[in-house]
């Protein structure tokens, strides 16, 4: 398991170093220049902005030492943001998008594991009608739809949360219920299938003949080999939380990372675009990680090829 | 003998949109104290069913008890409601399943799926259930208990899962074991220990055991006594020097034919059984076993047999039984061993 995880993990920082890499080079070949009005600037003053920042030299020496800056830990200045580095940019906002997102996730984990399992039990009835519509309808709609639609009916309409903005709690839920359709949708999906699947294995029916209650043949032996799949999917569905993410706190006005990496591409701000790339990228790929070496937890067969491996 | 389970008249179907499979067509039978009877027949006989009926796990629907009582102890278990059921389930009647490769939870620790029963049943501790699945799977011949406790079902080989799955059954000491074809996915040495396994422990408990098994070599080993279902229905039973010395119905010469013989030719082909079972959609009138009997007459397609008793234990139900059929002898030479 040791030497099964230490690989994994040698192998997250080899595609990290990829994705900075390309994403290093692909951000130069975006059309125009970081400096804003770029055509009113004298020359000089130009060159002036230009070599403050180290974009005059060569693009392998700013490579270079963009990453060995990386490598302690320091994303550099903002280009659009006078005087603001990036990691302060980052810290700054990673409060709002971790909030939205995690409510987001929890929320629409712990619906859809309901659903799936309610849905599952009850085959056939109307619940688990509604579960496979539900089921569409939120792998179907698109969240920014979603977004616009929740900003437009709950917040604008019936006047029952805030449609937009930033302010107490109550401004989380629109955005968090925007992104947990998504999740609810595709958990509630995988876990009604999974759990029709163990419902009619063997193991099902030798826990019955020892007489234990449904209650407890459900919690205790089939809802744990329902979740291995469904343990494949949280990566994907993080993924979906933070893209979504992107565009739901464009639409909310959420002061969030998303919006930063909106902004940030529109004003061609070099090291904040990598910077927030950086930072999604380590998000996501720790997130494949954890999700890897659950399974090993949750599949105690996993654990064990993984130790002989 | 006092029984210890009674079913009459058994009828159990299943439904589906626009079929109904009529798998269990009116079965008596019962099973006394510590008696060990083996329930014999090829697949889709309903051997499995009837008893999947009498532990009331065959799913209710698509499954349907048309007719018929399960007396245990006095109770028709078909009229139990679940929660009574989860009361008897483990605690009397225990059972063995076929495959102990997906018979076991494979994330679940080899001693809590061994604990979950006496926690429940016996209301031990979770600390006094590991220390008595310890000693269970020392009885079914686990070596290194205490090590093997802690262990997943992948971590077994065959033979031992099929041990264990016999400690869990055991656990509560239940009065009968119903063990559902348990050596039918072992090799022949291991079902050897998996037999001698079983005689052991019932000698030594006196619990009953109702063993299900296509395999006629087993039945010689194990049981007191033996009935022989086809299509549905039970059409021969008797002691077990009464079925293999003195078989009365065709389709159990078939079956004692089927066995190979150790002095066998090399190059003579395996006897078998022409034909295969009716379908129980539409089930026949008469005999089921009438398109495949050498000796079928002209009543048989017509009109199920009556049971006819040769002897007080000795049942089958079989035309050639009337006193106006025609003689027929026995294929079966009197001679030949069953049993060492």
């Amino acid at each position: 398991m040791l030497r099964y995880t230490l690989k994994r993990f040698g192998l997250m920082l080899l595609t990290l170093f990829i994705i900075v890499t390309v994403t290093f080079f692909l951000v130069r070949m975006l059309p125009g220049t970081p400096l804003a009005n770029e055509e009113k600037l004298p020359a000089e003053i130009r060159e002036q902005i230009l070599e403050q920042y180290g974009l005059k030299e060569p693009l392998s020496i700013q490579y270079v030492k963009f990453m060995g800056n990386l490598v302690q830990g320091d994303l550099g200045m903002s280009l659009s943001q006078n005087g603001r580095s990036v990691n302060e940019l980052l810290s700054d906002r990673i409060g709002p998008s971790a909030f939205i997102g995690f409510q987001g996730i929890i929320f629409g984990l712990v619906v859809g594991l309901l659903l799936g399992i309610i849905a599952a039990l009850r085959r056939g009835t109307w619940i688990d009608n509604v579960a496979s519509a539900t089921a569409v309808f939120g792998v179907s709609i698109p969240n920014f739809v979603l977004a616009g639609l929740l900003s437009y009916w709950i917040g604008v309409k019936f006047e029952l949360l805030p449609p937009a903005l930033w302010g107490g709690y109550e401004y989380t839920i629109l955005p968090s219920l925007a992104l947990s359709v998504y999740v609810i949708a595709q958990v509630s999906r995988y876990i009604r299938t999974e759990m029709v699947e163990v419902l009619e294995q063997d193991y099902i029916r030798t826990a019955k003949a020892k007489g234990l209650s449904w209650s407890k043949i459900i919690t205790g032996h089939a809802l744990r080999n329902a979740m291995i799949p469904a343990v494949t999917i949280l990566g994907p569905l993080t993924v979906n939380i933070l893209t979504g993410s992107l565009v739901v706190e464009n639409i909310f006005g959420i002061p969030g990372i998303g919006n930063l990496f909106v902004d940030s591409i529109m004003v061609n701000d070099y090291t904040t675009v990598l910077g927030t790339t950086i930072f999604y990228s380590v998000l996501f790929l720790s997130v494949t990680f954890i999700v890897d070496v659950l399974y090993g937890v949750i599949d105690p067969r996993i654990r064990v090829s993984g130790a002989k491996e | 003998m006092k029984p210890i389970l009674e079913v009459s008249d058994l009828h159990v179907s299943f439904r589906s949109q626009d079929t109904e499979v009529k798998a269990i067509r009116g079965v008596d039978f019962t099973v006394g104290e510590g008696e060990v009877v083996a329930f014999v027949g090829e697949s889709g006989s309903g051997k499995s069913v009837t008893f999947q009926t009498v532990m009331r796990l065959i799913p209710q629907p698509p499954a349907k008890i048309d007719k018929g009582k399960v007396l245990y102890g006095g109770r028709d278990l078909t009229k139990l409601s679940e929660i009574e059921m989860q009361k008897i389930r483990g605690k009397e009647i225990a059972m063995i399943f076929q495959d102990p490769m997906t018979s076991l939870n494979p994330t679940i620790r080899i001693g809590n799926q061994i604990s979950e029963s006496l926690i429940k049943h016996q209301k031990l501790s979770a600390k006094e259930a590991k220390e008595r699945a310890i000693e269970l799977l020392k009885i079914v011949g686990i070596p290194s208990p205490s090590e093997r406790v802690e262990q997943f079902p992948h971590q077994f080989s065959g033979g031992m899962r099929q041990r264990a799955m016999i400690a869990m059954a055991l656990a509560c000491s239940p009065k009968l074991l119903i063990a559902d074809e348990p050596t039918t996915a072992l090799d022949v040495t291991i079902q050897a220990q998996i037999i001698d396994l079983l005689k052991n422990l019932q000698t030594k408990t006196g619990s009953s055991i109702v063993f299900i098994t296509h395999d006629l070599g087993v039945v010689a080993e194990i049981a007191d006594r033996v009935a022989v279902m086809y299509a549905g229905k039970i059409v021969e039973s008797g002691t077990l020097d009464e079925i293999f010395y003195n078989p009365q119905h065709p389709y159990t010469w078939g079956l004692l034919q089927s066995m190979p013989k150790l002095d066998q030719n090399r190059d003579q082909e395996l006897a078998s059984i022409p034909g295969s079972c009716p379908s129980l959609v539409n089930p026949p009138a008469g005999c089921p076993f009438t398109g495949r009997c050498p000796h079928a007459m002209k009543i048989c397609q017509e009109e199920m047999p009556e049971v006819t008793k040769s002897s007080s234990s000795h049942q089958v139900a079989c035309w050639l039984q009337h006193p106006n059929a025609p003689e027929v002898k026995s294929p079966i030479e009197p001679e030949r061993r069953w049993v060492d």
